[in-house]
């Protein structure tokens, strides 16, 4: 290999350069940001430790609050944002990404995580809604927002409020990845539906979907979401996330699914290598030997309507 | 042909990027789709995850193999950690491809709330500026005798930080070229590839335009 490469021009007045400002919470980098997590497992995390065994096993990114959804299930009460020592120890144990999940509407919680710096914001239906009629004016944040989403016009209207990236709403905590699979479904056929439209009958959807006329016919026009689609809610074996990528997800949030099961470092890995490996049968087959105990999961006809996460937020 | 790395990361963004120049590509996740490659793209993403997926699944070293051997390619972010012998802040032990004699700086701009775009010169890139994305992004903070700075941006205390090199068929940048539509770099690193001794003798090594 040559040391210097007699190709490239050497032209010392055009490297390095201070006349042009850089521009922070801009679109692009929020929506950028969620590109960079594709094809990856964001997990959720308690604490430094597991946020380590979460990063060892090869997590894009982790989750840190204080309780994960299963336990949150269990205890009742309301349930808020992380105390700030916590995360704050989260994000000194590692190098990935952390996000942390503000209430529904709670837009100080949203000021104070953004003051400590974590990188993205989950304004999560896991956690007790402070608003029953506004979400987050996200627009007002450097830092991004995550948002989940049951349907297309659910996801739209996150999108038009400034999430940077969606997920999908399935049950957290209950180990059962029905839910997930439904608004997966649900919001990939409106997303084909849309594209089969006219101009003048995009105006109805937009109408049907609640949300803004341009957006719905942006999205008509390039057939996805503008921004990042993850699936999350109820995953909790390698091969739950493999069917939600082969259902359209770029990627996927693990919560109780990993610590609450029997070997979560090793349950962790093997969801990695699924999430990249989706579409292998054999590859999926060997990540599946041997994790031991996964979560108990709970049945949703079992579950009361108070307790259906999914139908917070609107 | 040039592969995209395909463990995890913006690996769509670049395959539509190299095809919009004229590259035909492949996605590479096993040692067997290697093979043939006339030059190779590392994405944007997390590092810790690709490494740990590369050696997972058997590919790191002989993509480390193919790297030494001249195997052109191109690092954006991620990829330029991936691609650098040596990384600062990063998981300690953390094993890297490596082939550009850089020490690499994680997430040296700060984190998600740091990120920012601006437009930056680009030596051998004709015509405007290039906008650069960078989140959560590296910089380098040394080169060896071999390597050429291509672009540098200031830090925020005013300090010139390096953000874009290249040491023979070897290119990083921090910035992502491939989330901005601007087609200039992926066309750059194209050049690269076709100058390398070799390159289109070899029967199914042929980029499908500009031969």
């Amino acid at each position: 290999m040559p040391t210097t490469d007699p190709s490239v021009p050497q032209d010392p007045a055009a490297v390095g350069d201070r006349t042009s400002t850089a521009a922070t919470g801009t679109a692009r980098v929020k929506r950028g940001m969620a590109q960079m997590l594709k094809g990856g497992v964001i997990m959720d995390v308690v604490t430094p430790e597991q946020a380590k065994i979460a990063e060892d096993a090869g997590a894009v990114a982790v989750m840190a609050l204080e309780r994960v959804p299963a336990d949150i299930r269990r205890d009742g009460g309301v349930a808020r944002m992380s105390d700030p020592d916590m995360i704050d120890g989260i994000v000194a144990a590692v190098s990935i990404p952390v996000m942390a999940k503000a209430r529904i509407g709670h837009f100080v919680e949203a000021q104070v995580l953004q003051a400590l710096g974590v990188d993205y914001i989950d304004e999560s239906e896991v956690l007790t809604p402070a608003d029953e009629a506004h979400h987050i004016d996200k627009w007002a944040f450097t830092v991004p927002f995550v948002c989940g989403a049951t349907n297309l016009g659910e996801a739209l209207r996150r999108i038009s409020e400034g999430a940077a990236m969606i997920r999908s709403k399935g049950e957290a905590g209950t180990g059962n990845v029905v839910e997930a699979v439904r608004h997966m479904r649900a919001i990939r056929s409106e997303l084909r539906r849309l594209q089969s439209l006219d101009e003048a009958e995009l105006f109805a959807a937009a109408k049907d979907l609640r949300a803004p006329y341009e957006l719905v016919r942006e999205v008509a026009q390039i057939g996805s979401l503008p921004v990042v689609l993850f699936t999350a809610g109820g995953l909790a074996t390698p091969a739950d996330a493999a069917m939600m990528m082969q259902l359209g997800a770029q990627g996927v949030f693990v919560g109780s699914g990993i610590f609450k099961s029997g070997d979560p470092a090793k349950r962790a890995a093997a969801i990695v290598k699924a999430t990249t490996f989706y579409d292998d049968p054999d590859v999926l087959a060997k990540v599946s030997r041997g994790l031991g105990e996964p979560m108990v999961g709970i049945n949703l006809d079992t579950l009361p309507a108070e307790q259906r996460y999914a139908e917070r937020g609107w | 042909m040039i592969g995209v790395l395909a463990l995890q990361g913006d690996v769509r963004e670049h395959r539509r990027a190299l095809e919009s120049v004229g590259a035909r590509t492949r996605l590479v996740r096993c040692v067997e789709e290697l093979a043939g490659l006339d030059g190779i793209v590392l994405p944007g993403g997390e590092s810790t995850t690709m490494v740990n997926l590369a050696a997972s699944f058997g590919l790191l070293d002989p993509l480390r193999h193919a790297i030494h051997a001249g195997l052109a390619a191109y690092g954006s972010c991620a990829g330029m950690i991936l691609l650098a012998d040596r990384v600062c802040d990063g998981v300690p032990g953390q094993p890297t491809v490596g082939g550009l004699d850089i020490t690499v700086r994680r997430n040296a701009f700060g984190r998600q709330v740091e990120s920012f775009e601006r437009d930056l010169p680009m030596t051998g890139v004709a015509g405007p500026p290039v906008h650069g994305v960078f989140i959560r992004a590296p910089w380098v903070e040394s080169v060896g005798p071999g390597v050429v700075v291509l672009a540098q941006v200031s830090d925020p205390s005013g300090a010139d930080r390096i953000v874009a090199v290249q040491q023979g068929a070897l290119l990083a940048t921090s910035f992502h070229p491939e989330l901005t539509g601007d087609l200039r770099v992926h066309e750059y690193f194209l050049n690269v590839v076709r100058a390398e001794p070799g390159w289109s003798q070899a029967p199914g090594r042929r980029l499908s335009k500009g031969a």
